[in-house]
């Protein structure tokens, strides 16, 4: 446990340095980008899908995977369609 | 329980995902950086999915494929619009499933009642559903908001206050109730705390204003990283903590950076009632105001060798970019100068109207920021607002008890004349009066943006 969260800090003060300045532009972008990564918890919904047992579990499993992946394919995409638009001009 | 492989490629991903958020801070980088972060996404799944022994097919296979395809037909079918609440649903939904993966713990033979990993375990597994349930129904309450609803808390005040503290109280109650119980009454202690977590996503997110629900889906969005995080911890996985901590610290930066924008304090965004709270003797009649046609509207525009374009939510609802556009190119064409002022919180979040404008190919160079822009509007001709409202109240800069009092606004009323493209003059997202709209070179054309755009374009041809 305390390996992970040495890992932890170190990671939420990478997180708090990687961003320093966004244009206004940005701003819904990376929002949503970055809420697309928060959809990593997809990993764990794996996990957790093969790890309980019973019926309960398998319906908790089934709900947290269709969640997770309507967060990360929905949140990538929509990122990307809006990126889309930001081409400069020729 | 994870083999080295598992370990390179959860590496792999964190890297992925450092360098994607890092790259979606630039505009020229910003595609290619969120395109980074799916590829590491991609790698972790396909790796955990190689290497866990006991996968439950059915399960796994059933929830990515209903995940899979509402993302995809959301995402590729929402208007443009619509994204704002778009991303705060989806946001919902990364918490949500954060929350569900710890009750499996619950629900799992891995009860709490073995204590096998001991209190810091039992503190992940409460913090993850905390924090995923809460993200939940906050965003579903933020989903709301940004699509219109007027929905507000039933207490007000102090009243509020206590009650949103009591709420939180008793939730955080559950929690260490559930840290510390066995068998049957941990899953009754999982059972109050999703309830008293739901609860308190609903009633704290329900009292902020429409108009803050940007910073709110930016917060809630922080949020659902810590979930994500404390889910790692629950099933002890090195990639969860990273990718949710990262979420979870350039989250928080963001949303501190849109409350400058507005120039608020995160605390007075999330104590609300802007929007919801202002008085209805702040709605009171305008005096004066000048009403003009399409006809009149585009003879301003004949004489005017600059122009700058406000362009607001009303702008987005009526999908009236296009027109924007080639009303521009036309007085382009004429040799006027043609400029766009994006006001930071313009439409239903930031950079809504870069996203707009730039899906209607306006040139980049064409818009500018707040700062940019303020100072020009005093040398300019003629400037149009188009379905913006509390970004150009003037309010803002000389009422100081006004609810938007201190949020920079731009200052078109500097400019020769002004025409507002409105509806009608019923309030802004702020609920308040807008004295531009009686202003001596202000002229009101009350219109819906795609239609009165359309009627000035066929005027002026």
């Amino acid at each position: 446990m305390l390996e992970i969260l040495f890992i932890f800090v170190l990671a939420v003060m990478l997180g708090f340095e990687i961003i320093t300045k966004v244009p206004p532009t940005l701003h819904t972008p990376l929002m949503s980008g970055s809420n697309a990564i928060s959809g990593v918890t997809l990993v764990g919904a794996v996990i957790a899908a093969g790890s309980g047992e019973g019926f309960m579990s398998g319906v908790l499993a089934f709900i947290a995977v269709a969640m997770a992946t309507t967060n990360v394919v929905g949140g990538f995409l929509v990122t990307d369609r809006m990126l889309e638009k930001f081409k400069k001009k020729d | 329980m994870n083999s080295d492989l598992q370990i390179l490629a959860y590496l792999v991903a964190s890297v992925c995902f450092v360098i994607g958020i890092k790259r979606l801070s630039l505009v020229r980088t910003a595609r290619s950086g969120n395109r980074i972060s799916a590829l590491g996404m991609l790698i972790a799944v396909v790796a955990t999915i190689a290497v866990t022994e006991s996968l439950s097919w059915p399960v796994l296979i059933a929830g990515m494929l209903v995940g899979g395809a509402a993302g995809a037909v959301l995402s590729v079918r929402v208007p443009f619009t619509a994204m704002p609440e778009l991303v705060a649903a989806f946001n919902g939904f990364g918490g949500g499933a954060s929350a569900f993966v710890a009750l499996t713990e619950i629900g799992g033979s891995s009860a709490l009642s073995e204590n096998l990993a001991g209190a810091s375990y039992s503190i992940a597994v409460v913090a993850s559903i905390l924090i995923g349930t809460l993200t939940l129904t906050g965003s579903g309450i933020a989903y709301l908001k940004l699509r219109g609803s007027k929905m507000v808390h039933p207490l007000k005040g102090s009243a509020r206050h206590g009650f949103n503290a009591t709420l939180v109280l008793v939730t955080l109650a559950c929690g260490f109730w559930l840290a510390n119980s066995t068998g049957a009454s941990a899953v009754i202690a999982a059972v109050l705390l999703v309830t008293g977590a739901a609860a308190a996503g609903f009633f704290l997110v329900l009292p902020i204003g429409g108009a803050d629900m940007p910073v709110v889906v930016s917060l809630l969005n922080s949020y659902s990283g810590l979930a994500a995080s404390a889910t790692g911890f629950v099933l002890g996985n090195q990639l969860l903590v990273v990718a949710g901590a990262l979420v979870g610290a350039s989250g928080l930066i963001l949303t501190r950076i849109m409350c400058k924008a507005m120039n608020r304090s995160l605390t007075n965004v999330l104590i609300g009632g802007i929007g919801d709270d202002a008085g209805s003797g702040d709605r009171s009649g305008y005096t004066g105001v000048k009403e003009t046609s399409a006809e009149e509207v585009a003879m301003l525009f004949d004489a005017a060798d600059s122009v700058i374009f406000v362009p607001g939510y009303g702008l987005a609802v009526a999908q009236a970019q296009h027109l924007v556009r080639e009303l521009g190119e036309k007085l382009e064409k004429r040799g006027v100068k043609v400029r766009y002022a994006i006001h930071p919180v313009a439409g239903r979040m930031p950079g809504h109207m870069n996203v707009l404008l730039a899906e209607a190919d306006v040139p980049y160079d064409q818009l500018f920021e707040l700062d940019q822009i303020n100072s020009d509007f005093q040398q300019t001709d003629l400037v149009m607002v188009i379905g913006a409202n509390d970004v150009v109240n003037p309010v803002a800069n000389t009422d100081p008890t006004s609810p938007i009092a201190g949020m920079p606004v731009l200052e078109v009323w500097n400019a020769r004349t002004v025409i507002v493209v409105k509806r009608s003059l019923s309030p802004g997202y702020a609920g308040i009066k807008n004295p531009l709209f009686e202003a001596e070179n202000a002229v009101m054309f009350f219109a819906d943006a795609k239609e009165g755009l359309q009627k000035v374009i066929s005027e002026i041809d």
